[in-house]
């Protein structure tokens, strides 16, 4: 998927190139593109470093797990395949709760934590993505947000009398996004055949109870 | 009043975690700073993984975006939506939005910048932008850190729900405001 997506971009810039002359702006988009990549990366490194120590002193207290027995309910409906007190569980409800409260620089650490985690669980090809990661990707991609912190500051900025007046219906919004990308994880997860691995244990039990409240 | 409540808990919550997570391994008499360090050493690794990831995916969408086939989509996609209550000027975000998160951020200001920061396409924008993340750059940096490359149904789930949020955050606007 992404080979054809990764591709077609390139492919139909090239084609818009040609008929709008505008190769010098495709030459500067990839270049200036290559660099923000990078920096973005290397800029994670500090927090990086300090959120995976942190993650590791919290794994060895015991608080991962304890976070995600409490959390077992709901776990067990999104994720059935990973067991309810596996680090990836405790990793995973962080970096939610980091999304939810607008901490960014948190969150992704924390997230690729859960995603490392999720990767010692799959016992089939390694590049190949289990259905626990793509629910996870489909609640992080969904972008849950309770303060859509970025967007109040631009409104007021421009002199809005009421910038916070977004805050409930960016609730509204991020939530049915992520209800629809989950759901939508779990409906898809049998047509993408899993790496090698046996078929996962999931009952047909829990996507219609999702479904009831997609709009 | 809840938005005090968050900001409060938002601006605690990382000195709170950090002293907080070593004290619970004080108290369970874990060598905290040894296994913190033992952590902390991935760091570096795992920014460093996630590079060529994340040059591949926003160098394509550099290029896309430079050579105008970016305006050129939001043009082509402009009337398929006259007849309902979704603004013609908005369709393109939603798409743009996966995409860039400085080009939609930009896009969501310019319409607030021209139709006013109070007025309903502006907050249409706002939420729409607040209500979604930049799906491939997310996708790139968390299967990037891990070396997976088929993210199998990753990519249609997360853009139902991105259809979706927007569907829902132009609704919810035009019912509210």
């Amino acid at each position: 998927m992404l080979n054809y997506i990764w591709f077609a971009l390139m492919a139909i810039a090239l084609v818009v190139a040609v008929i709008n002359g505008t190769a010098d702006a495709v030459t500067k988009g990839a270049i200036d593109s290559a660099k923000t990549a990078v920096e973005i990366s290397l800029g994670l490194i500090g927090i990086m470093t300090l959120w995976l120590g942190i993650m590791r002193v919290a794994e060895a207290s015991g608080l991962i797990t304890l976070l995600g027995r409490a959390l077992r309910p709901i776990s067990r409906l999104l994720f059935p395949d990973v067991p309810p007190e596996h680090p990836a569980i405790g990793a995973m409800v962080l970096n939610v709760a980091a999304n939810m409260l607008g901490l960014g620089n948190a969150a992704t650490p924390l997230g690729i934590k859960a995603m490392e985690e999720l990767q010692t669980l799959n016992d089939g090809d390694k590049e190949t993505a289990t259905n626990a990661m793509v629910t996870f990707m489909a609640l992080n991609t969904a972008g849950i947000q309770f303060v859509p912190a970025t967007m109040i500051a631009v409104l007021a900025s421009l002199g809005s009398k009421n910038p916070t007046a977004i805050i409930p219906t960016t609730i509204i919004a991020t939530t049915c996004g992520a209800i629809a990308a989950v759901t939508t994880s779990k409906l898809l997860q049998r047509f993408f055949s899993s790496g090698g691995q046996a078929p996962a244990p999931v009952g047909t039990g829990e996507a219609p109870i999702l479904h009831g409240s997609d709009e | 009043m809840i938005r005090e409540i968050i900001g409060g808990v938002a601006r605690w919550a990382i000195p709170v975690l950090l002293v907080g997570i070593p004290l619970v391994g004080m108290i369970r008499k874990v060598k905290v700073y040894d296994v913190f360090i033992e952590g902390a050493k991935e760091g570096f690794n795992v920014a460093v993984r996630i590079i060529p990831f994340l040059v591949g995916i926003l160098v394509a969408i550099g290029m896309f975006r430079g050579s105008g086939a970016m305006d050129l989509l939001v043009d082509t996609l402009r009337p398929l939506t006259s007849g309902t209550a979704f603004p013609a000027e908005l369709i393109p975000f939603p798409i743009l939005r996966t995409l860039s998160g400085s080009g939609s951020l930009a896009f969501a200001t310019d319409i607030a910048k021209r139709y006013g920061p109070d007025s309903l396409i502006a907050r249409m924008a706002a939420t729409m932008y607040g209500g979604s993340e930049t799906t491939f750059y997310v996708l790139a940096v968390y299967f990037g850190a891990i070396g997976v490359k088929r993210t199998r149904h990753a990519i249609p789930s997360a853009l139902v729900g991105d259809v979706v949020a927007a569907i829902v955050a132009v609704a919810v606007c035009a019912w509210l405001f």
